[in-house]
């Protein structure tokens, strides 16, 4: 699946997307194997409150299920206007 | 009715790094229909963050997402209030202090949905919209955070 991180994130994890081989049920599966990776995944995804994810482009919540899903964006609350 | 107070509510959604013009933005609202009552604009600016003048910003967005939710955000004004059309255009790129970053146009019959729709479309694309401030400040550049006013404004839309 395509993982996708923006603003500060895409900056801590030094990449802007990435193909991820998962078999990961949810986001948050998601998030804890990222976080097993390295410890710039680890220091990223620290403060779960301040990161919010889409799921093929559609806000969700990280219990949401990934059966099915082609790109999963992480990011900070936007501040656009 | 003629054809004129018949024409179909024009949308225009846009994310450019090009500059917009409001005079023409409004303008095009109007053009060639006969329903149009009003116009209300708002535009956002950069502010002036630093009295050294070196305020910029760049604007970082999600393609595609962005578009989406625009879209979602301007269908949503559509079936709250009797427009005749809207227009969102928000820039991306690099941009310095007293540049225009947003611009929300909508047009309308009669002032008040033309009035709320604008004030309901800024609440929920500063919620909702996937863009992200970088600010450059003497210190050093910092990522703008996120107002728990913005998420209140927005707020008040709901129910």
């Amino acid at each position: 699946m395509r993982v996708l991180y923006f603003a500060w994130l895409r900056e801590r994890i030094g990449t802007s997307r990435e193909e991820v081989e998962t078999s990961a049920a949810t986001v948050s599966d998601l998030v804890a194997e990222l976080k097993a990776r390295e410890p710039r995944y680890e220091a990223a995804f620290a403060d779960l409150s301040a990161i919010r994810v889409a799921l093929d482009q559609e806000v969700a919540e990280f219990d949401a299920p990934l059966a099915g899903v082609r790109e999963v964006a992480f990011f900070p609350p936007v501040t656009g206007g | 009715m003629d054809a004129a107070t018949m024409a179909a509510e024009q949308v225009k959604l846009a994310v450019q790094e090009e500059d917009f013009d409001l005079g023409a933005e409004v303008a095009a609202l109007a053009a060639g229909r006969g329903d149009v009552g009003a116009v209300v604009t708002f535009t956002g600016l950069v502010r002036d963050l630093h009295a050294d003048g070196a305020s910029a910003m760049t604007l970082e967005h999600y393609p595609g997402m962005t578009e989406k939710a625009l879209g979602e955000i301007a269908e949503e004004a559509r079936t709250r209030w009797p427009l005749t059309g809207l227009t969102l255009i928000h820039r991306v790129g690099r941009l310095a202090a007293g540049d225009r970053i947003v611009l929300v146009a909508t047009a309308s019959r009669h002032r008040e949905a033309a009035f709320e729709a604008a004030a309901f479309l800024m609440d929920y694309l500063k919620t909702r919209a996937p863009f992200w401030k970088r600010e450059e400040t003497p210190d050093g550049a910092r990522w703008v955070a996120a107002r728990d006013s913005d998420d209140r404004a927005a707020a008040r839309w709901r129910g």
